[in-house]
């Protein structure tokens, strides 16, 4: 087998290292050595404190001595850092604006008694578009699609008068849509 | 190149290509970086089919088993990512960097030669322009850019000014991000 070649000729190759073991931070996904570059910092360090106190002492080594103290107070308690600060308000701020967030499900009238049904926002809540698409096609056996709205967005236009099914079904099939934020319109194209 | 990059905007067509281009691009890899010869069974087993992405800008990315593993522009050289950087550290020229070039670095910033004169950044080896180099950091283990030369390094020693590396995929961007499935 050529396999068996090319491990005879290594040799001739300059070597690498292999590392298998790097770690990965579970909240910003870098080496956990860059995780003081990332700007969630604090989260970082609980996440590493909890998986691997090993490795933590070895990354954060100043903070190895509030380490315990936090322990004893409780580890939210300790005092407040600017980036702290800074992280709890963007978290904040994220948490509004997925609030804000919403599923427009709009009747649009094409001709005198048909209609298509526009779908916007649904990518909002981590739907993959395409997917939602054949799914209301197949379910509604009418032609469904993903198109580009004026506003650069990707909505879902459903050839049917299919209005108050589609609210149904999202709810059925998405249950990270929540239902008041889903909001049932009519309105003219264009 | 990938400050903003996702997936789904990007991403223009992926195929399953041809084995002989397969052998193609695995051939090339490996001319490119030898030291990974042995393992390149691993990474790319010759039976699992290769999927070429193609993104903007001629920008093609090579995908084996819904793993991201090098890339190359306008039929350039490969870079692989920094995931497989992080494997297999040594297959590539590295250049360090100080540690207070980290920040700007990572937010994609092209790295300037006194980054990579100063005090603690290193350049061991002379490379000449257009190589592609590992980005290091001072006082880290892991890799934290890919880039390619913009000077000789003689020159970046020399002169001391303006762009040495040109900055090409850093972690935390959009590639390091991209999970593109098949």
């Amino acid at each position: 087998m050529s396999d068996t070649e090319d491990n005879a000729a290594a040799q001739e190759w300059p070597s690498t290292r292999v590392l298998t073991d790097i770690v990965y931070c579970g909240v910003c996904t870098l080496p956990v050595e860059y995780c003081e570059f990332a700007g969630t910092t604090t989260k970082c360090q609980k996440w590493l404190r909890n998986k691997d106190v090993a490795l933590f002492a070895k990354t954060w080594p100043a903070v190895d001595l509030t380490e315990k103290m936090d322990d004893a107070t409780l580890e939210e308690d300790s005092t407040l850092t600017k980036e702290q600060k800074k992280a709890e308000a963007k978290a904040a701020q994220e948490a509004k604006k997925k609030a804000a967030q919403r599923l427009i499900i709009k009747r649009v009238e094409r001709t005198k008694r048909k209609c298509v049904i526009e779908v916007s926002g649904l990518e909002l809540f981590g739907v993959d578009l395409k997917k939602a698409a054949k799914l209301f096609a197949t379910k509604f056996a009418c032609g469904s699609s993903v198109t580009k709205n004026p506003q650069g967005t990707d909505d879902i236009i459903v050839q049917g008068d299919v209005q108050d099914d589609i609210y149904d079904l999202v709810l059925d099939t998405w249950p990270q849509v929540p239902e008041e934020q889903i909001e049932l319109t009519e309105g003219k194209k264009k | 190149m990938f400050k903003k990059f996702s997936p789904k905007d990007d991403v223009s067509g992926k195929s399953k290509v041809k084995s002989s281009v397969q052998r193609g691009i695995r051939s090339k890899i490996l001319e490119q970086y030898p030291a990974l010869n042995p393992y390149i069974e691993e990474l790319m087993p010759k039976k699992d089919p290769l999927i070429l992405v193609k993104c903007h800008d001629r920008l093609n990315v090579v995908m084996v088993n819904d793993q991201l593993l090098f890339f190359n522009h306008h039929d350039g050289p490969y870079f692989p990512t920094l995931q497989i950087l992080h494997k297999f550290p040594d297959i590539m020229p590295q250049v360090q960097v100080d540690r207070g070039a980290i920040k700007f670095v990572l937010s994609g910033a092209n790295i300037m030669c006194p980054g990579l004169t100063s005090k603690g950044a290193r350049i061991d080896v002379d490379l000449p322009v257009d190589t592609p180099v590992a980005v290091l950091a001072e006082g880290k283990e892991h890799a934290l850019a890919l880039g390619e030369l913009k000077m000789s390094t003689q020159d970046i020693k020399s002169i001391n000014k303006g762009v040495g590396v040109e900055l090409v995929h850093f972690i935390n961007d959009g590639l390091w991000h991209a999970k593109i499935e098949a």
